[in-house]
């Protein structure tokens, strides 16, 4: 893993107050002007993964390593995080139906992210927050920004946030599923959008449960697995011949985009493992068509052709 | 805007009537008591009940008899109490409002500044030693007899001890008009309106904590964190924001209810001659015309603060506003 990266996340541990360990290791990075696809099911640790980025976990104990800028960000108190946040770092979160006040004004909200971290007038923010809303696609950006967040669609919401969070023109955008509230069309747009901003030179992380939004607007790819890393590498890679058995079968359940559809899907049978119910070995195994008593030990990351799987497979 | 404007007055009116219509009935059209002599007070002689009896038109069907009270009570103002050597009733209650709304606006002023204070930095410090004495503190508030307290109060600084430096400057129990010696009026009111407003600061303080802690567990607090907005600014401009909703409401309905003569037992305890004071007089003689003139004005007021909440309401929540457009 490159050391100069934007965000170097490595062994990062969080577990519940009782113990049971919610992550078990995660490792990612994400450089300059190229953007990560976090992917998982749900419970697999990837918002929880962004929230420990951002040091927003509640209540949970963390440990590891989180480097920004080569600056650990593990244990930074409140006070030193207040200007990261928002400024360095900026996120956009899943659901643009809860995640503004819904009591105060879209512009508003906006005006107070660059107002807290830069010494603007009134005035001055809010001609940015306008331009941003243009920016974003957001027609009449003047009339939207005084609005209030219930006044807005879906689209409009997410955009006003995606705004919101390039406000301070931010050097790393942790996106948690930005668009799977959003309409497929809307969607579209906005990966646009991200793709753009990666473009400017900032790094991307972006969460989803979805392998075709990844494949739209990424460059590397995380595949989490009940909070463990499973493989690692370049999307196009690890799309065209995925090396984990958990990312062949994740792959093998979505539809192909040309030639004839196949009667049914292959899903994969039986469901992710409770967090304390994690088995010590391979937490795939009691899934995976390929289990053998080697999975009883937790494979370590094995690299292979500039990319790197956890699975006993490789080793072979 | 005129016309949510007229509706609400309507709907107020139309509460109003079934208020008086129901405080009528219990008073006067009970089967089995005859009101003329319950209005000419005890031991009432032959002619007096005559009076009475013509006057309230009681010997008239009931529609009739609830007309007559309420020309009394608003148009011609001059509802007699019987008990109380003809005293006009109606100028008697408007003279103690303002000694009723000057306590009552005393002790808000006590209990939202302390409630606010002691509600924020409880959730702010929660689960440590701090907040649960606060609560514990809170919670013994508002279990204390508010009468019992003021009496507490009075023995202290009236009679105990009030030579010594600490009390002395405390004036004798009563009312001092603002208009004759705003000092005055301020002195005889502080230890009252505290008093009164001990049991809302417990209240209102553990309200208001629960509300805060709920809503900063809200995405959008997250989404404040997110921002980089520090504790101050996360606490009070977003965290109570979104919190208060029910600590208004709350504020209405209580203040409505104290003006409206709810602060009866403080009234009494401290002498102080408001409607709550009146209330309890009437009570005590059974002046019937001077009960229904403070219930009436009591129901007035509950309704107004119901109608000045939903304004607030919206003022404070711009969805519920557009809720209302909508209909």
């Amino acid at each position: 893993m490159d050391s100069e990266a934007l965000l170097a996340v490595s062994d990062l541990r969080v577990r519940l107050p009782g113990g049971a360990a919610l992550l078990e290791g995660v490792s990612l990075a994400v450089e300059s002007g190229r953007s990560l696809g976090v992917v998982g099911e749900s419970g697999s640790g990837k918002s929880l993964t962004a929230l420990a980025v951002m040091g927003l976990l509640p209540g949970l104990a963390a440990d590891g390593c989180v480097r920004f800028r080569g600056r650990e960000m593990l244990g930074l108190r409140e006070r030193d995080w207040r200007p990261v946040r928002g400024r360095e770092i900026a996120m956009i979160f899943q659901d643009p139906m809860t995640a503004f006040l819904p009591v105060r004004r879209i512009g508003d909200q906006i005006d107070e992210q660059i107002r807290l971290h830069e010494n603007l007038s009134r005035k001055a923010a809010r001609a940015r927050t306008v331009r941003l809303l243009g920016e974003m696609g957001v027609p009449d950006p003047d009339q939207a920004a005084r609005r209030f967040p219930h006044q807005l669609s879906g689209g409009l919401r997410q955009r006003a946030m995606i705004a919101m969070a390039l406000s301070c023109a931010p050097s790393l955008l942790i996106a948690d599923e930005p668009t799977t509230a959003l309409d497929v069309t809307v969607q579209a747009q906005i990966l646009v959008l991200l793709r753009r901003l990666r473009e400017t030179g900032a790094g991307v992380m972006l969460i989803t449960h979805d392998m075709g939004v990844v494949a739209q607007s990424c460059t590397d790819v995380v595949v989490l697995y009940a909070g463990v890393v499973v493989e690692r590498g370049p999307v196009r890679d690890v799309l065209d011949a995925p090396l984990h058995p958990y990312t062949q079968a994740l792959l093998a359940a979505m539809p192909p985009l040309d030639g004839p559809r196949p009667e049914r899907l292959p899903a994969i049978p039986g469901q992710p493992p409770a967090p304390d119910a994690r088995p010590a070995g391979c937490v795939f195994a009691p899934r995976c068509v390929f289990v053998r008593e080697a999975c009883g030990t937790r494979p370590p990351m094995i690299a292979r052709g500039g990319r790197e799987a956890a699975c006993v497979l490789l080793a072979s | 805007m005129t016309r949510a404007l007229l509706s609400r007055l309507g709907q107020m009116v139309l509460v109003l009537f079934g208020i008086s219509v129901l405080i009528f009935a219990v008073f006067f059209a009970t089967p089995g008591s005859d009101p003329s002599a319950r209005i000419a007070g005890r031991g009432a002689s032959q002619e007096v009940l005559a009076r009475v009896r013509a006057d309230y038109g009681f010997d008239r069907p009931l529609p009739v008899q609830y007309v007559r009270m309420m020309e009394k009570l608003f148009v011609t103002r001059d509802l007699t109490s019987f008990v109380d050597h003809g005293e006009r009733v109606v100028p008697e209650v408007l003279e103690a409002a303002p000694v009723t709304l000057s306590l009552v606006l005393f002790a808000s002023v006590f209990w939202l500044l302390l409630s606010l204070g002691i509600g924020i930095v409880s959730a702010m410090l929660r689960d440590t030693w701090a907040d649960r004495a606060l609560m514990g503190l809170s919670l013994l508030a508002l279990s204390m007899p508010v009468f019992w307290l003021g009496e507490m109060v009075n023995l202290v600084t009236q009679s105990r001890w009030h030579d010594a430096w600490a009390f002395s400057w405390v004036p004798p129990l009563g009312y001092t008009p603002f208009a004759r010696s705003p000092k005055g009026w301020a002195l005889g009111l502080l230890l009252p309106a505290f008093t009164l407003a001990v049991a809302f600061i417990g209240l209102y303080a553990r309200v208001l904590r629960a509300e805060l802690l709920q809503a900063m567990g809200d995405d959008a607090i997250r989404t404040a964190r997110a921002k980089g907005a520090g504790p101050a600014r996360l606490w009070l401009w977003h965290g109570l924001r979104l919190s208060w909703l029910s600590y208004v409401s709350l504020f209405g309905l209580d203040f409505a209810q104290l003006v409206g003569g709810g602060a009866l037992l403080v009234e009494v305890v401290f002498a102080l001659p408001g409607v709550g004071h009146l209330t309890y007089q009437g009570l005590n003689t059974l002046d019937l015309p001077l009960i229904m003139a403070t219930v009436m004005y009591a129901a007035v007021f509950v309704v107004l603060a119901n109608a000045a909440i939903d304004g607030l309401y919206a003022l404070l929540d711009p969805r519920i506003r557009e809720a209302r457009r909508g209909l």
